[in-house]
C-alpha cells in the first residue's frame, strides 16, 4: 500500500500474486541450499587442506568415480531446473491469458503521462480506479516510445508498443492504493512517468464512475465517428452493393484477401487497416480507401474500433449497430 | 636482468622511444596498451558509477537533473561493457598470455593486433567524445524507437564508436582462433593447453559470430534515423520489436564474451594455489563451448515482457536453463579442485574464491529471472541490475582483478605488496555485496531500474547501496596505487612466484621479446602439480635464464 513506509517484501492486491510468490520462495530455498552447499565445500577445503597440514592426500584416480560425481552433478541440477521451468511457465501462461469476461481498459502511454478508458466512457489521466474482484484487461498503446505498465503489488507488468496493441490482465483481491510504474525507460521523465492504482468495492466502483458527467461509452463515440468521417458511405450493410467490404459481423472473422492469402479480424488488423487501407486488401475490393495515418489519434483509434467490435461477430452478423 | 644476454632483454626495456611502444608489434606490449587505454575507461564509467550511488541516496532528484541523470547511466553502462569488459581479459590477459602460454613467439597476426588495438581507440575516441561532451541518454541498449526518432543527443557518434570497436573485437577474437590453432608448441595437443586457452577460443567464436550483428544493427538504426528507411519506426510500418531481438541476438552473447573469459582465469588459479589439476579438466573445458552455443540462442529471455508470443518465451526459457548447465559444472569443479589440495591464500587465490562466491549468487539468481512467470514482475527491477552487476563485476571484474593480482610478476617483474593486496580483495568483496546484495531486495519490491526519483519506501535499501558503494571504490583505489607502486619499489619477482605450472612460468619476468628462445617441446599437461610436486618459488638465480626448460626438466 503506498502510504506504507519500509518493507523487505510487496504486498499481494492480485489474484496471482501469491502464485508468483510461491514460486519466487521457493528458488529462494533452491538457491540457499545450492549457494552453502557451495560455502561449506569451499571453507572445510581450505581449512582441511591448508597448505601444511596432515590431512591424507591420497587421490583417487578411478575414471569411473569421476565420471560418476560430474553426471550425478549435472543430473540433480537438470531435474530441478526443468521441474522450476514446468512450474514457472504454468505461472506465465495464467499471467498471459485474460479471462473472456474481464471488463477491458483502454490505456494509452505517451512521453510522459498516462491516459486510461473505461468501458463506461470515462477517462482518467495517471490515476485508475478499478472494482475488486473483477477481471480487467488493459488494451494498451504508446503514442511514441515504448513504455510499461508495471503495478508491483499485482506482479504484472508488460511493453507498451507503440503502433501495436499489446495485453496485461489482473483479478484484484485488496482493496487499497497501488504503485503503477513505467518500467521500460522512455526518456527525460521516465521516473516520473507512474501512477496510482485504487482498488475500490464493487459499488463504490459505481458511485466513482458517476462522479463526472456521463461521457459516451467507447463504441458509441466510434460510431459518431464512423458517421462524421462517412465511413458509412462505401462500408454499408452485408449484402448492399458498396465500394468497400461490409464491417458488420467483421470482429474475429477470418477474411479473404487481395491475392489470396487470409487473415483474422482481429484488433491488430483493424487498426492497421484503418491507418494503411492498401495494406491488406479484402478480396474483390479495389485498394481506394485514404490512409489515415496520423489523422486519427490513438483515442479516436480505441473508439472506432470498439464500435467495429460492436457490430458483431462472425455468427451474429444479423445483430443490427 | 643483467644476467641476461642483450639479445635477450626484457620486453619492457628493450626499446625506450614512445614510437616503439605506440608502432609495436609485440603481442605483451599491445597487452599493456590495452590495459592502460582500458584502465582509463574504467575509471569513467566508475566516477559515473559513484554519481549514479550518490543520486539515488535520496528519493528526489536533487544531485543531477534527470536529463544528467539518464546521461550518466547511459556512460556509465556504454563505457563498462563496451570499452572495459569486452575487452577487459581477451584483449589484456588474453593478447599478454595466449602466446606464452601456447609456446609461441606471437600472435599469428601481430600488425593485425595493433591494428585492433588502434580500432578501440578510433571508436572510443567517438563514443567517449559523444558520452562525456554533449552526452547520450538511451542506456546503453539503444532501444528504438527512442534511440533513432526521440532522442535529441548524440546518440549516432556513440553507436557509431561501438561499431568500430566492434570490429577490434571480430579482429582480436580471429587472431586468437588462428593462432591458438596454428601456433601450439610441438606436443601441446588440445587436452594439455591451460583451460584459459580453452575459455578464451570459445569467447573468440561468439565474438567473431555475433559482434557483426550489433554491427548491422546500428547501419539499420544509422539509415533509419539519417536515411529515412522504415524499418523499426511504427509510423512508418516498422516493428520496434525487431530491434531488440537483433540488440539481444549480439547483447547476449556478449554476456558470454565478458564471463566466459573470467571463467578462464579463475581455474588457473585454483589449480596453482591448491596444487592440484583442475578436478574434470575436460568438463570445465567443454562447459565454455556449451556456454557459447547456447548463448547463442537464448537472447528472447530479455523480452519476456516485450511483445513476443508467449509460446517463444516459453522455449527461451527453457534454453536459458540449459545454459544454467554448464556454469554450475564449471562452479562444481572448481570447488572439486580444490579436494586434498595444498591450499594457500595469496592474493590471486583470494579473488578467485570470491569469484566462485559471487558468480553463484549471480548464476542462481539468474534462474529466477530465466523464469518467464516470475520474470513478469522482476523485469527492469533492481533485481536485474543486481543480478547482472553479481555476474559481471562479483564475476568479471574479480576473475580480471584475480588475473592482473596472479599475472602481474610475471607482466612487469615485479611484486606488489600483499598485505595491501589481500585487504583491499576483501574490501571489494565486502563493498560489493553491500552495494549490489540490497537491490535485490529493491528489485522484487518493485523499484525500476533508470529511475531518477523514487518512492519514499525505497531509500533504506538505496542508502544502503550508496555505503557499499564508497567502500568497493576505496578498495578499487587500493589496487590502482599498489600496483603503480610496486613498479618502482616493488621486489623483483622470480620467474615463477607462485611455484605455478604451465609455459608461462618457465620465462623470465617479464619475459624477453621473443618469449621463447627456443620453443619449447611440451610433454605434459598444463597441470602437472601432482606428479612434480612443488615446494615454494624459485629464487630468481635458480630459473634458467637463457635455455627454456621443458615444463618438468628443472625438477
Amino acid at each position: 500500500m503506498v502510504d506504507q513506509g519500509f518493507s523487505w517484501f510487496p504486498e499481494q492486491a492480485s489474484s496471482f500474486a501469491a502464485h508468483v510468490d510461491y514460486l519466487y520462495f521457493f528458488l529462494i530455498v533452491i538457491s540457499t541450499l545450492v549457494a552453502l552447499g557451495i560455502l561449506v565445500f569451499v571453507v572445510y577445503f581450505s581449512v582441511k587442506y591448508r597448505r601444511g597440514s596432515a590431512a591424507d592426500r591420497t587421490v583417487s584416480h578411478n575414471h569411473m568415480v569421476h565420471m560418476a560425481i560430474e553426471v550425478t552433478w549435472i543430473a540433480i541440477p537438470f531435474f530441478i531446473l526443468m521441474g522450476v521451468f514446468v512450474w514457472s511457465a504454468a505461472i506465465f501462461y495464467e499471467l498471459e491469458t485474460p479471462p473472456v469476461d474481464a471488463m477491458e481498459v483502454a490505456v494509452i502511454g505517451k512521453q510522459w503521462m498516462w491516459k486510461f478508458q473505461h468501458p463506461s466512457g470515462r477517462r482518467e489521466i495517471n490515476e485508475l480506479h478499478v472494482p475488486l474482484g473483477r477481471s480487467v484487461k488493459l488494451k494498451m498503446i504508446s503514442e511514441d516510445v515504448i513504455h510499461d505498465v508495471y503495478v508491483p503489488a499485482f506482479r504484472m507488468k508488460h511493453d507498451v508498443l507503440p503502433g501495436q496493441f499489446t495485453y496485461e490482465w489482473f483479478r484484484a483481491t485488496q482493496p487499497g492504493e497501488y504503485y503503477l510504474f513505467c518500467a521500460e525507460y522512455c526518456g527525460t521523465d521516465h521516473s516520473l512517468m507512474k501512477g496510482r492504482v485504487f482498488v475500490l468495492d464493487p459499488g463504490e466502483y459505481e458511485e466513482w464512475l458517476k462522479t463526472t458527467a456521463p461521457q459516451d461509452p467507447p463504441a458509441v463515440a466510434g460510431g459518431k465517428l464512423f458517421d462524421s468521417h462517412s465511413c458509412a458511405n462505401c462500408h454499408k450493410d452485408p449484402g448492399v452493393e458498396a465500394k468497400g467490404p461490409s464491417l458488420v459481423g467483421l470482429f474475429g472473422k477470418r477474411v479473404k484477401l487481395d491475392g489470396g492469402r487470409t487473415q483474422v479480424a482481429d484488433e491488430a488488423y483493424l487498426r492497421e487497416s484503418i491507418l494503411r487501407p492498401a495494406t491488406k486488401v479484402v478480396a474483390g475490393y479495389k485498394p481506394i480507401m485514404p490512409p489515415s495515418e496520423g489523422l486519427v489519434s490513438e483515442e479516436e483509434l480505441n473508439d472506432l474500433i470498439a464500435y467495429l467490435k460492436s457490430l458483431g461477430g462472425p455468427g451474429e452478423s444479423e445483430a443490427k449497430p | 636482468m643483467t644476467a641476461h644476454a642483450d639479445s635477450k632483454l626484457s620486453y619492457l626495456t628493450s626499446t625506450r622511444t614512445i614510437s616503439s611502444w605506440l608502432l609495436t608489434l609485440d603481442h605483451k606490449r599491445i597487452g599493456i596498451l590495452y590495459l592502460l587505454t582500458i584502465t582509463v575507461f574504467f575509471a569513467i564509467g566508475g566516477i559515473a558509477a559513484s554519481m549514479i550511488r550518490l543520486e539515488l541516496a535520496t528519493p528526489v532528484g536533487d544531485f543531477l537533473q534527470s536529463e544528467t541523470y539518464n546521461k550518466t547511466f547511459t556512460l556509465h553502462g556504454v563505457m563498462m561493457i563496451f570499452f572495459f569488459l569486452i575487452p577487459s581479459i581477451p584483449a589484456v590477459l588474453g593478447n599478454f598470455l595466449v602466446p606464452l602460454m601456447i609456446g609461441a613467439r606471437d600472435l599469428a597476426f601481430p600488425r593485425l593486433n595493433l591494428f585492433s588495438w588502434y580500432l578501440l581507440i578510433v571508436g572510443a575516441s567517438f563514443t567517449v567524445w559523444a558520452v562525456l561532451w554533449g552526452g547520450v541518454d538511451t542506456g546503453w541498449t539503444f532501444y528504438v524507437p527512442y534511440s533513432s526518432v526521440y532522442s535529441n543527443t548524440l546518440v549516432m557518434p556513440a553507436a557509431m564508436g561501438i561499431f568500430i570497436t566492434g570490429f577490434s573485437s571480430i579482429l582480436t577474437g580471429l587472431n586468437f582462433i588462428v593462432t591458438i590453432h596454428r601456433m601450439r608448441a610441438p606436443g601441446l595437443t588440445w587436452f594439455r593447453l591451460p583451460l584459459f586457452i580453452w575459455a578464451i577460443y570459445a569467447t573468440s567464436l561468439l565474438q567473431v559470430l555475433a559482434t557483426p550483428v550489433v554491427a548491422v544493427t546500428i547501419l539499420l538504426v544509422f539509415m533509419e534515423r539519417f536515411m529515412g528507411f522504415a524499418i523499426f519506426d511504427p509510423k512508418n510500418g516498422g516493428d520496434p520489436v525487431l530491434f531488440q531481438h537483433l540488440f539481444w541476438f549480439y547483447s547476449h552473447p556478449a554476456v558470454y564474451i565478458m564471463i566466459l573469459p573470467g571463467m578462464g582465469v579463475i581455474p588457473e588459479i585454483i589449480a596453482c594455489f591448491s596444487r592440484k589439476r583442475p578436478f574434470g579438466y575436460e568438463f570445465i573445458g567443454f562447459s565454455s563451448f556449451a556456454i557459447a552455443i547456447y548463448g547463442t540462442v537464448v537472447w528472447g529471455h530479455h523480452m519476456f515482457v516485450a511483445g513476443q508470443s508467449a509460446y517463444a518465451a516459453t522455449v527461451f526459457s527453457l534454453l536459458s536453463y540449459l545454459v544454467a548447465l554448464p556454469s554450475a559444472v564449471k562452479v562444481f569443479n572448481w570447488t572439486a579442485t580444490m579436494h586434498k589440495g595444498q591450499i594457500s591464500f595469496e592474493t590471486p587465490m583470494l579473488y578467485a574464491l570470491g569469484f566462485i562466491g559471487l558468480f553463484t549468487i549471480g548464476g542462481l539468481t539468474g534462474l529466477f529471472l530465466g523464469s518467464p512467470g516470475l520474470d513478469v514482475h522482476m523485469h527492469d527491477t533492481y533485481f536485474v541490475v543486481a543480478h547482472f552487476h553479481y555476474v559481471m563485476v562479483g564475476g568479471m571484474v574479480m576473475a580480471y582483478l584475480g588475473g592482473i593480482h596472479f599475472w602481474w610478476p610475471k607482466i612487469t617483474g615485479r611484486m606488489y605488496p600483499d598485505g595491501w593486496a589481500r585487504l583491499s580483495a576483501i574490501l571489494i568483496f565486502v563493498g560489493f555485496n553491500f552495494t549490489f546484495f540490497p537491490q535485490f531486495i529493491l528489485g522484487y519490491l518493485g523499484m525500476p531500474r533508470r529511475y531518477h526519483v523514487y518512492e519514499e519506501p525505497f531509500q533504506v535499501l538505496n542508502v544502503m547501496s550508496s555505503a557499499g558503494a564508497s567502500v568497493l571504490a576505496l578498495g578499487y583505489a587500493f589496487p590502482l596505487t599498489y600496483l603503480l607502486w610496486s613498479l618502482k619499489y616493488g621486489a623483483v619477482a622470480p620467474a615463477n612466484p607462485w611455484g605455478a605450472k604451465g609455459l608461462e612460468w618457465t620465462v623470465p619476468s617479464p619475459p624477453t621479446t621473443m618469449n621463447f628462445d627456443t620453443i619449447p617441446i611440451v610433454t605434459e599437461e598444463a597441470y602437472n602439480y601432482e606428479e612434480s610436486p612443488f615446494e615454494g618459488p624459485l629464487a630468481p638465480e635458480k630459473v634458467p635464464s637463457h635455455t627454456v626448460a621443458l615444463p618438468h626438466a628443472s625438477h
